[in-house]
C-alpha cells in the first residue's frame, strides 16, 4: 500500500476539519481527491506530507508512519502545496538546485536530475528566468518540477490545475498523466472533468468525511444516470405519480414541475408519456438531461438537500 | 540547515540587504568614531575604542532586527514555509540556518572595524599603547551581543507575519534586555535586589567582557539566552502549522 490513511481526525478548536477519514491508495494508482472548498482535502494532504500533525489517526507512506518517522518519510513524497508558493526572487534553475540540496544528492547526480526534470516539465527555455517573471502555467510547472526532483514514489498534488487557462490545464493534466505512469499520485481538485480525464478512481470528501471512494464508472452508476423533467399545465399531487417503472426518485420542483431520477440506462420517455397520459394527468412537456460528473459530485456532497 | 543557510545568504546578496546593512553599520560607526565632534577619538585625545563598543550595540539594536525581520515572517506570509517544511529537515534546521546566515552577515559588518584598531594602534603614542586585551574582550562581547539581538529578531519574525511589527518588537525587546532592565533595577522599590536584577541585563555581561576578561559565566549567559530564544522560535513555528 503506497498511501494508507486510517481514522484521520484533525480538530481546530471545536471544529472537526476532518473526521475519521480512512482510505488507501495502491502503488501506481492515480487517485482524484474531490470535494468542495473547505471539505478537508488540503488538511488531509498536509497531514500526509507531515506539514501538520493530526489530532488522531495514522498516515503511512510505503508502510512508514509519517508521525513517527517525519524526516525519513519525507524522502518518499513529492508535494505541490495549494496555491503553489514559490520564491519569486529566485531563478528557476537556482530554485531547483536549492530544492535538490535537501535530498543530499551528489553534485553530478543533482545536476543531471535537474536537467531531466526541466525537460520533463518543459521548462528548459525558462530555466534562466526569475520565477516571478513566469506565467501562472509555468509557475505550476516549476512547482511540479520541484515535487518531482528527488524522484519520489509518491506524489501529493494539492489543486495542481487551479487558476490555469484551458491550454495550460490540458498541458498540466498531461504532465500529471505521464508522471503518474510509474508513481502513486493523489491529487485534489474541485473540477470534475479533471478527475474523469486523468484518473480512474476518485475519493469524494465533504465536511470532513469521506462520502464516496470508488471507480469513476461506479460512482456515476450509483447516482441516477439521467434526469427527466416533466411539466404539467396545472398542479398535480405527487402521489399520483407513484409506481412509475424505472423511476428511482421523484422530486417536486414546483407544483407543476417534477424531476424524475431514472435508474435504468434505457430511454423510457415514451413509456412515461404513455403512462402519464393514461393516468389522465395534464402533461405539457418533457425534457431529458444526462448526469455529468458535476452532478454526481453535487449529489454526493449535497445529499441532504436533494432528499 | 546548510541549504537554508546558503539560500538566506544568497537572498541577502540579491536583495541588497547585505550591502545596505554593512554600509549603514560602517558609515554610522565611522562617523561616530572619527567625525562627530561629541564622540570622535581624535579630539578625545585618548587612544581607545570605547566609542565603537558603547555606541555599536545601539546601532546593532536596529540593524539586527532589520536583517531578521523578513526571515520567517515572509516565508509564512507567502506560504513558502510549507515548501521547505515538508522537505526532509527538522524545524530546528530551518531556524538555525536563518540564524547563522544573519549572524554571518553581522560578522561581516563588524569585521571591517578591525581597521579602526590598526589605525588607533598606529596613532597612539608610543605606538601600540592600546588596551588590546580589553578590545579583544569587547569584540567577543559585541559578537555575542549581536547573536542575542539576532535570536530575538528571529523569534519576533516567527511570532508575526508582519515585518514592521517584527522589526519594532525585536528592537524594543533588544533595547529592554540591553539597558531597560538596568534602568528598572534602579527603581527604589526593589533596592535590595537591584544588583541581581541588573545582572539579568545584557549590558551587565557585555560590560564585564569589555574589561578584557572572558568569563565563562558571561559567555554562558549569552549562549543560553540565544538557545532560549531559538528554542521558542522552533516551538512557535511548529505550532503555527
Amino acid at each position: 500500500m503506497s498511501i494508507l490513511v486510517q481514522n484521520l481526525t484533525k480538530i481546530y478548536g471545536h471544529q472537526h476539519a476532518i473526521d475519521h477519514v480512512s482510505f488507501e491508495v495502491d502503488r501506481g494508482e492515480i487517485v482524484g481527491f474531490l470535494g468542495p472548498n473547505g471539505a478537508g482535502k488540503s488538511t488531509t494532504m498536509k497531514i500526509a506530507t507531515g506539514y501538520i500533525q493530526a489530532t488522531k489517526g495514522v498516515v503511512k507512506l510505503n508502510d512508514l508512519d509519517v508521525t513517527r518517522y517525519p524526516v525519513k518519510s519525507r524522502y518518499l513524497v513529492g508535494y505541490l502545496p495549494e496555491n503553489n508558493p514559490l520564491y519569486l526572487d529566485m531563478y528557476v534553475h537556482e530554485f531547483l538546485r536549492f530544492t535538490g540540496g535537501f535530498y543530499h544528492l551528489k553534485r553530478k547526480a543533482r545536476k543531471a536530475r535537474i536537467q531531466e526534470v526541466l525537460e520533463m516539465s518543459g521548462l528548459e527555455k525558462e530555466q534562466n528566468k526569475l520565477i516571478g517573471q513566469l506565467s501562472k502555467g509555468y509557475r505550476q510547472r516549476v512547482g511540479l518540477a520541484q515535487a518531482l526532483l528527488h524522484d519520489p514514489p509518491i506524489l501529493i498534488l494539492d489543486e495542481p490545475t487551479s487558476g490555469l487557462d484551458p491550454n495550460q490545464l490540458v498541458e498540466i493534466r498531461n504532465l500529471i498523466k505521464i508522471v503518474g505512469e510509474n508513481k502513486t499520485v493523489l491529487f485534489s481538485t474541485h473540477i470534475m472533468q479533471e478527475v474523469e480525464a486523468i484518473c480512474d478512481r476518485a475519493i469524494v470528501i465533504n465536511e470532513g468525511s469521506i462520502v464516496a471512494d470508488d471507480k469513476i464508472s461506479k460512482l456515476k452508476h450509483n447516482v441516477p444516470s439521467h434526469l427527466i423533467v416533466v411539466e404539467f399545465s396545472e398542479g398535480v399531487e405527487p402521489r399520483k405519480l407513484n409506481g412509475l417503472e424505472g423511476v428511482k426518485t421523484i422530486r417536486q420542483v414546483t407544483s407543476k414541475i417534477y424531476e424524475f431520477h431514472i435508474s435504468t440506462e434505457s430511454d423510457i420517455r415514451s413509456y412515461l408519456m404513455k403512462e402519464i397520459t393514461n393516468r389522465q394527468l395534464p402533461i405539457v412537456g418533457m425534457n431529458q438531461k444526462t448526469i455529468s460528473m458535476e452532478e454526481v459530485f453535487a449529489n454526493l456532497t449535497k445529499a441532504d438537500q436533494h432528499d | 540547515m546548510i541549504n537554508i543557510f546558503f539560500k538566506e545568504i544568497n537572498g541577502f546578496l540579491y536583495s541588497l540587504i547585505a550591502y545596505v546593512v554593512i554600509g549603514v553599520f560602517l558609515t554610522a560607526l565611522g562617523l561616530l568614531m572619527w567625525v562627530f565632534p561629541e564622540s570622535n577619538v581624535l579630539d578625545y585625545g585618548f587612544a581607545d575604542m570605547t566609542t565603537l563598543f558603547s555606541l555599536g550595540p545601539f546601532v546593532l539594536m536596529f540593524l539586527a532586527p532589520a536583517i531578521t525581520m523578513r526571515s520567517v515572517a515572509e516565508e509564512v506570509k507567502t506560504g513558502t514555509i510549507e515548501l521547505i517544511a515538508v522537505k526532509p529537515i527538522r524545524t530546528l534546521d530551518i531556524i538555525l540556518g536563518k540564524y547563522l546566515a544573519a549572524m554571518s552577515l553581522t560578522l561581516f559588518a563588524i569585521l571591517p572595524t578591525l581597521v579602526y584598531y590598526i589605525t588607533l594602534y598606529q596613532l597612539s603614542s608610543p605606538v601600540g599603547n592600546l588596551d588590546t586585551a580589553g578590545i579583544i574582550g569587547s569584540y567577543f562581547g559585541l559578537l555575542l551581543l549581536s547573536s542575542v539581538f539576532i535570536s530575538i529578531g528571529i523569534l519576533s519574525s516567527t511570532s508575526t507575519e508582519n515585518q514592521v511589527i517584527s522589526f519594532i518588537s525585536a528592537s524594543f525587546i533588544s533595547f529592554l534586555l540591553f539597558t531597560g532592565i538596568n534602568s528598572l533595577a534602579n527603581i527604589d522599590v526593589w533596592s535590595n535586589f537591584s544588583l541581581f536584577i541588573s545582572s539579568l541585563s545584557l549590558e551587565y555581561h557585555y560590560n564585564a567582557m569589555s574589561r578584557g576578561v572572558i568569563d565563562t559565566r558571561d559567555v554562558l549567559y549569552f549562549i543560553s539566552v540565544d538557545i532560549l530564544f531559538l528554542y521558542l522560535s522552533v516551538l512557535i513555528l511548529k505550532n503555527k502549522r
